[in-house]
């Protein structure tokens, strides 16, 4: 289930993607936080509850939006724009 | 507003070693007080890279980390809190054939002092502790050492102080020191004035002002330790982790994060803050991503640092006054001060209760500069004319 | 170090784009360093890629101040030194440690403008780390730049104007807003009255949001306590407390903010002196009525020198500027000074009016639940700080850090530190001036670890 809801935007040039393996589209333009969070409804575990985080500010300020790609770099997701090809992993248990 | 205090023992300085020694004092049946100028732990003893270690210590230290070694299990009962120490042990590398070779030296000089010492080869490293990289030559690993948190356990000794009754000061800076007719009279900040039979100087690196005042000056300079922290990560070093000649010291705490030191920092205007030189951290960061895989795609979160005092010979000062009786000093612990602090605690009490400690302190003594400096012929040291140091 | 000037500018928001504008005028050329891809700040951000949008769509009443806004950065583009996706995280003795294509630069400098903007300054409350809470400012971000509503059905909770802004774009936008949830009295609005004469503009639209919303039948509630965020992985209601009655309203997303608070790390880092703004109940750098901080040869401007909105950061940034100049040596527009200090005490005296009407709730310090999270980084609870003044006797910001860790986290203490001040003083018996302010330490965001050094830059 998707947490955002796009208005606009809607037929900018698609970029595809992968999260977590599976094929996904987002847009020319969306930061990865955009794009993940248009398919899905949760970015990473927190670090020690383990609670689901889906970013909070989207500024790059709070820190909150941290996902890993299938490389296992770390991004921070409203400040990274969207590239074709990425894999990105949403963060599954707390400190991995 | 003016308070007169009249107590047994008055420490000038609430980091770990005045707290211990207060908490010691006070379990005795001394009444105490004990004054800083911060916050209680705030300044070495909490800014530490939290390494408890005694292995690396020269030979004359290990009686004294030896007995420190015997109280950190037991910090829950002694002030509440474990602090987080984890006996992980420590694992101290060597780069090069040289710095196996001095790590071999030191097993032997300290053989048969109780620190079970390990020396381990490159192949040996590589299937125990597969997640350091680099060509490591060799280690030295001391399996009952380990490691806890400064911030914690510093103020937690204060703490435990207050609760058994010692009058703790923050914010109080001792102002002036001076002989009176049944010990000393201390005036403080905040109008606090105090008449006390016993002064312990533990003001760390802002002992040497207590000293030269009662005619021992002491090469006593400020340090900064500078420290790297990583965001929380999946647990992977097993160890507490040092280098041969310096350069990287890393641990990783239970919640996760990874914390590697092994630059120094650098004063702000106020020289009781610092912050790291952000060369050096930088450095500090790309030393830890090359030896620790796991670390390379994490990120710093955040840096620290703060103020040690360093004695020219890197031993601490700890024991009577050459000049003044029932005045000790304990301090200049040279960024080592961490693990032994509560050890010195308890031989700074059985100074003022007997007179002398049952562990040897000898090497510490005051005026070994003076010696030294001189170059005196031993017929000529002076003896000393207060109450004697340990046996 | 050259005596050559050598100014640096850190923000590329309205403030730095208009500082930097300033000293291009004056034949100097600055360097400009900004995380953003693309200049305008946060107010003026600009979207990463065209779309169907019109400045109006994004910028609503302020489109034409966006627009020449970015057309002034477009014009000097070429006589500054302009560093996009870059990070400055440390600032010490005329050089900035920066972060640029992810190397580590270190840049000298002979003057520097910190122009940081200023972030949403939150309260906590229960579940307000669920996923679909986002602050006001990172709801307008997913709308403006991303073309994104934070859910189906969007609560919006807080005070300020802010608050009515954002709903209204929503609204515009075809979006779904539940209801506006405002935390101050509803007659703590006819303060308002008192700006009709120097902001009559302001003043009018804020109350034409509301009554939009209100004709679209949105619920505008007012006089709001929020008790608590329903929702174990997402947000699925919000509940609160008014005239005694607790309400609850089924949504999927939130929006919330009291206000902004300064990025004030550099500052710190710098050597400024900082003073307690009484009005917006927080530190901030102390500076003269040009912009000059403590430190000779520093100014501030914008929302990071203290919370005053984007029209005020534009003259402040070229007020500042103009003292760089000024302190330079170099000829300036004396009347132009005087005007810009003019019109920015109107502004700052009707940010006084703003305050009134939409006061910060510090009273609710005091009855946050101990099991909600205060550092949402290092998931403290409100409970740890009380124990910690209550059983450890802590009184100072700093010590409550060292002792539970609150702001150790990713974000040192940006989300949280406000409200553990708050709590901190209201569980220790202070005013929050006295618990005083964390004191920054470098790096001022996370760095990577294996970020390489490639030394001095002239």
């Amino acid at each position: 289930m998707a947490l955002l809801k796009r208005l606009a935007r809607q037929n900018l040039p698609p970029v595809a993607f992968s999260l977590n393996g599976v094929s996904c589209t987002g847009r020319a333009g969306d930061t990865v936080l955009t794009a993940v969070l248009t398919q899905t409804d949760r970015l990473r575990s927190s670090d020690f509850s383990g609670e689901s985080r889906a970013g909070f500010c989207q500024m790059g300020a709070c820190q909150d939006c941290w996902i890993l790609t299938a490389e296992g770099d770390r991004i921070r997701a409203c400040s990274t724009p969207l590239r074709p090809g990425m894999r990105l992993r949403t963060i599954a248990e707390p400190k991995s | 507003m003016s308070q007169l205090i009249d107590k047994d023992v008055a420490i000038i300085g609430g980091g770990l070693v005045g707290s211990s020694a207060a908490l010691a004092l006070r379990r005795m049946g001394f009444s105490v007080v004990l004054l800083d100028k911060g916050f209680c732990g705030a300044q070495a003893s909490g800014v530490n890279y939290g390494g408890v270690r005694r292995q690396g210590r020269p030979p004359e230290q290990i009686p004294l980390s030896q007995r420190a070694h015997a109280i950190w299990p037991r910090l829950k009962e002694i002030i509440g809190i474990d602090g987080e120490f984890v006996r992980s042990g420590h694992l101290k590398l060597a780069r090069t054939e040289a710095e196996m070779a001095s790590l071999e030296a030191y097993a032997a000089r300290v053989a048969g002092m109780g620190l079970d010492l390990e020396l381990v080869g490159h192949n040996q490293l590589r299937e125990r502790f597969p997640w350091i990289a680099g060509n490591i030559v060799g280690a030295s690993l001391c399996a009952g050492d380990g490691h806890a948190n400064p911030r914690l356990v510093s103020a937690a000794f204060a703490h435990a102080a207050r609760r058994a009754g010692v009058d703790v000061f923050e914010q109080t800076a001792v102002r002036h020191v001076e002989k009176a007719s049944e010990g000393f009279r201390l005036s403080a900040d905040r109008g606090i004035d105090i008449k006390a039979r016993f002064v312990i100087n533990s003001a760390g690196a802002w002992a040497g002002a207590f000293a030269e005042f009662f005619g021992e000056p002491v090469p006593l300079k400020k340090i900064y330790p500078s420290m790297v922290v990583t965001e929380p990560m999946g647990s992977f070093m097993t160890v507490n982790i040092g280098a041969e000649g310096g350069g990287i010291y890393a641990r990783q705490v239970e919640r996760g994060n990874c914390i590697v030191g092994g630059m120094r920092g650098e004063p702000n205007a106020d020289s009781d803050f610092s912050r790291p030189t952000s060369t050096g951290a930088v450095t500090i960061m790309s030393r830890a991503a090359a030896l620790f895989p796991a670390l390379r795609q994490t990120y710093a979160i955040r840096f620290w640092s703060g103020t040690e005092g360093e004695m020219a010979d890197r031993n601490p000062v700890i024991g009577f006054s050459r000049t003044t009786p029932n005045l000790i000093h304990a301090f200049g612990f040279s960024g080592a001060g961490f693990q032994i602090a509560p050890g010195v605690g308890e031989v700074l009490a059985e100074l003022v209760r007997d007179g002398e400690s049952r562990t040897p302190i000898q090497s510490f003594a005051i005026d070994r500069f003076a010696r030294t400096e001189k170059n005196l012929h031993p017929g000529n040291i002076p003896e000393p004319t207060t109450r004697g140091t340990s046996k | 170090m050259s005596t050559a000037l050598r100014p640096l500018i850190v923000g590329a928001g309205p403030a730095g784009i208009r500082a930097a504008q300033v000293m291009v005028t004056a034949g100097l050329r600055p360097i400009v360093v900004d995380e953003a891809p693309s200049a305008g700040g946060q107010i003026y951000r600009q979207r990463l890629f065209p779309d169907e949008r019109s400045p109006r769509d994004l910028y609503g009443s302020e489109a034409g101040k966006a627009s020449a806004l970015h057309q002034a950065f477009v014009q000097i583009r070429d006589k500054i030194d302009y560093f996009p996706e870059s990070l400055v995280w440390n600032i010490r003795d005329n050089v900035a440690d920066i972060m640029k294509d992810g190397r580590h630069i270190r840049q000298g400098f002979s003057h520097l403008i910190l122009a940081t903007g200023a972030t949403d300054r939150v309260v906590p409350f229960k579940g307000w780390t669920t996923p679909g809470v986002f602050t006001l400012g990172g709801a307008q971000i997913a709308l403006k730049s991303q073309g994104c509503a934070i859910g189906e059905e969007v609560v919006f909770l807080g005070s300020g104007p802010l608050l009515y802004l954002v709903a209204w774009q929503y609204m515009k936008a075809g979006a779904r807003v539940a209801a506006v949830l405002d935390t101050a009295p509803f007659l703590a609005k006819l303060h308002l009255a008192r700006g009709l004469p120097s902001q009559p503009g302001v003043v009018f639209r804020g109350f034409r949001y509301a009554a939009e919303l209100m004709a679209r039948g949105v619920s505008v509630r007012f006089g709001v306590e929020p008790t608590r965020i329903e929702g174990q992985d997402r947000v699925s209601a919000v509940v609160w407390r008014e005239n005694g009655r607790e309400r609850r309203l089924a949504c999927d997303a939130i929006g919330y903010g009291f206000a902004l608070r300064s990025e004030t790390q550099l500052a710190d880092l710098a050597g400024c002196r900082f003073v307690f703004d009484e009005r917006d109940r927080a530190w901030r750098p102390d500076r003269d009525p040009a912009g000059r901080t403590s430190v000779s040869g520093i100014y501030i401007a914008g929302d990071g020198a203290g919370i005053a909105g984007a029209d005020a950061a534009e003259l402040a940034g070229e007020r500042a500027a103009l003292a760089l100049v000024e302190d330079a040596g170099l000829t300036f527009d004396h009347a132009r000074v005087a005007d810009l200090e003019r019109r920015l005490n109107a502004i700052r005296r009707f940010r006084g009016v703003l305050e009134a009407a939409f006061p910060f709730p510090a009273a609710w310090a005091g009855s946050i639940e101990d099991d909600v999270q205060l550092c949402r980084c290092e998931e403290i609870s409100v409970g740890q700080v009380r124990r910690a003044a209550h059983d450890q006797g802590v009184r100072e910001l700093n010590r409550l850090k060292a002792l539970t860790r609150v702001g150790m986290g990713r974000c040192q203490g940006r989300m949280c530190s406000s409200a553990a001040a708050e709590v901190l003083a209201a569980a220790s018996g202070q005013p929050v001036e006295a618990v005083g302010r964390l004191r920054a330490q470098p790096p001022v965001k996370p760095l990577p670890l294996a970020m390489a050094s490639d030394g001095e830059a002239a």
